[in-house]
């Protein structure tokens, strides 16, 4: 009887990642109810797709975001990578006329700073902080010297459809953000190299002795990340219709947010791109509610502050008992 | 006697290589304008470079435990907040100075204590707490700036005592403070064990957890002290004065060769890093390059410290 019981309280208990999503479900149906109780505005189709739109955006970065820190790894540079990329992208549009022409600057100036960001990382072997932080000053220097206080505005409607446009009554980004979840995920959970990098984050001496090619991986999830960063200035761009030196300025401690909120573990090795859509919905209701209840925007950097050392520490606590 | 010895030879390994990037920095720009080497812009640099050496002198001690304050920045600027608001609301420079050093010592030990009592990385730690300073100077000041600093908080700045500015003697004695500390007390001892071999720390019996709270508690006192130069030099409080303030502090503390992974620091190459940044920023004032540009060539020096780091970690 004493034997026969835990393993009966097994069979009922969902698997640690799936009662692990179910919480985090849980809490952002809470917020939603507390939100709906509280505020008329929150419960308008208006709002609910703005809510969606916003984590979409929010989703996308934290995205290849995710896959840096399942490598043990950060990468500071998410906002100011936008933001330069944003940048480079707006004045190609406003040169050509060509939105696609504007789509390959973006991403590709994205993904160029991703590689260089995974190559001192791994070539030079500077921690990834530490490295994407340099590179963060280095970026916004950068950008705010090309744009030099100027603002461009005014994009052709077809690009902008991309930000503000709807298909089907449902906001354009949310499908962009279906199809880099579904790819995400695939890579992260079905494939050999999404596997390594699992392996890596959780082991990168065992990781390499079992004959994972370190250093190219990592480069490829940095470049990535950058990448992804490309994708979502360009979606910042469509939807807001002007590119500025400061639009990346908020995005980087969200980003964070979103991913750790998710569940995945700053320490390498555990979470799910799935954890940071998650993640990037509960960090967007909070924002989203904080703005229903008319409460001074400038808690805002405040209270994602506060989020990620909970989410880190939960994260610590978790880890030893665990362990 | 193996220590001294070691000392010397880490000290020779080390001075070429932020003595040089000096030289070359101060020689280039003595070249490109002519008024780079007269001494009233000499005096400009080292009062300028005051409230840089007053927040990287604690970012050398915390990088040495393995550690990073991403919020120094923040946390000066929240303090100078706090130091004018308290000023001006009770008419006594004296408590809003006072009050000031607390707001940067509570962010100090906030820091300190996540990173040792709840082990949250400290760049992620001190990332967040960025986050809670920033957002605490917009809502205090809803995005305004604080005027009407009385004389006696400006004075700090534009005064001069022996002939020499104020703010360099605080500089210098600053400088000295910190030397003291790190190389002649029991306390700087410590500090190069926690980063260099923190289970010997705490196989010799030593609080390695309170020792580590107190390193960061002193950044937060610094950012303090700094936050009333600040307020002294731009007769005002604004909410993101010192924003990035940490990035020309950590810039220094790697160009003078202080490593980010092993835990072996140098004072002395990071008051020579102060000047450097120092330089780099004015020099490239005299030639008219905007500040966000320098921002990156600062970035860029970085860049080449942390390389020259990582290539010498390799041999």
């Amino acid at each position: 009887m004493s034997v026969a019981q835990p393993v009966a309280r097994r069979r009922f208990a969902l698997p640690p990642h799936l009662a692990q999503t179910a919480y985090r479900l849980f809490a952002a149906a809470l917020i939603c109810v507390v939100l709906a109780a509280s505020s008329e505005a929150f419960l308008t189709t208006g709002n609910l797709l703005n809510v969606l739109r916003q984590t979409a955006l929010l989703f996308l970065l934290a995205s290849g975001l995710t896959l840096v820190i399942l490598t043990a790894g950060l990468d500071l540079s998410v906002g100011s990578n936008v933001a330069l990329s944003a940048c480079l992208a707006a004045s190609v549009i406003k040169a050509s006329g060509y939105a696609s022409l504007g789509f390959l600057t973006g991403i590709g100036c994205g993904a160029l700073i991703g590689l260089v960001n995974g190559i001192l990382v791994t070539a030079l072997r500077i921690p990834s902080f530490i490295a994407t932080y340099g590179m963060l000053w280095v970026l916004s220097g950068i950008t705010y010297s090309y744009m030099g206080g100027e603002t461009i505005h005014g994009f052709p409607p077809a690009f902008r459809q991309f930000g503000s446009g709807y298909l089907f009554g449902v906001p354009t980004p949310i499908y962009v953000m279906a199809v880099f979840l579904l790819l995400g995920s695939w890579f992260a959970q079905r494939t050999v190299w999404g596997q390594q990098v699992y392996a890596i984050g959780a082991n990168p001496v065992a990781a390499r002795l079992s004959g994972v090619p370190v250093k190219r991986r990592l480069v490829l999830v940095y470049t990535f990340s950058g990448a992804m960063a490309g994708l979502a200035s360009l979606i910042i761009l469509a939807r807001i219709n002007s590119a500025q030196g400061d639009i990346g300025d908020d995005l980087t401690l969200p980003a964070i947010a979103a991913v750790l909120i998710g569940g995945t573990s700053l320490f390498g090795g555990v979470g799910t791109v799935g954890g940071t859509l998650i993640g990037a919905l509960i960090l967007t209701l909070v924002l989203n509610g904080m703005n229903l209840l008319q409460i001074n925007a400038a808690w805002q950097p405040l209270v994602t502050g506060v989020i990620v050392v909970l989410a880190v520490w939960i994260d610590t606590v978790t880890r030893r008992t665990t362990e | 006697m193996i220590a001294a010895t070691r000392r010397a030879t880490a000290t020779v390994a080390r001075v070429p290589g932020v003595a040089v990037v000096l030289i070359v920095l101060l020689t280039g720009f003595a070249a490109a304008s002519p008024n780079f080497l007269s001494a009233g812009n000499i005096a400009n640099v080292l009062v300028q470079s005051t409230i840089l050496l007053l927040i990287a002198l604690p970012m050398t001690l915390i990088i040495m435990t393995e550690g990073l304050d991403l919020s120094a920045g923040a946390v000066l600027t929240f303090a100078s907040i706090v130091l004018a608001w308290v000023t001006l609301a009770t008419g006594s420079a004296a408590l809003g100075f006072l009050c000031g050093l607390a707001a940067g010592l509570a962010f100090g030990v906030l820091n300190g204590s996540l990173v040792a009592f709840l082990n949250i990385p400290p760049f992620i730690a001190t990332l967040g707490t960025l986050g809670v300073a920033q957002g605490l100077s917009l809502v205090v000041t809803d995005g305004q700036s604080i005027v009407g600093i009385p004389r006696s908080i400006q004075q700090v700045y534009s005064s001069d005592l022996l002939g020499l500015p104020l703010p360099i003697l605080i500089a210098a004695l600053a400088y000295g403070l910190f030397h003291l500390l790190l190389y002649r007390t029991r306390f700087g001892t410590y500090i190069f064990a926690l980063g260099g071999n923190r289970e010997a720390l705490k196989l010799a019996g030593v609080s390695d957890l309170k020792m580590l709270v107190a390193v960061y508690a002193l950044g937060g006192l610094m950012a303090g002290f700094a936050a009333l130069m600040l307020t002294a030099r731009i007769s005002a409080a604004h909410p993101t004065a010192a924003i990035g303030v940490e990035f020309d502090a950590i810039a220094a503390v790697a160009v003078g060769g202080t490593s980010f992974e092993r835990g072996n620091g140098w004072l002395p190459g990071t008051l020579l890093g102060v000047l450097a940044v120092g330089v780099l920023r004015n020099g490239l004032n005299l030639i008219a390059l905007p500040s966000s540009a320098q921002v990156a060539c600062i970035g860029v020096l970085v860049i080449i410290a942390l390389l020259i780091d990582a290539l010498r970690g390799r041999t």
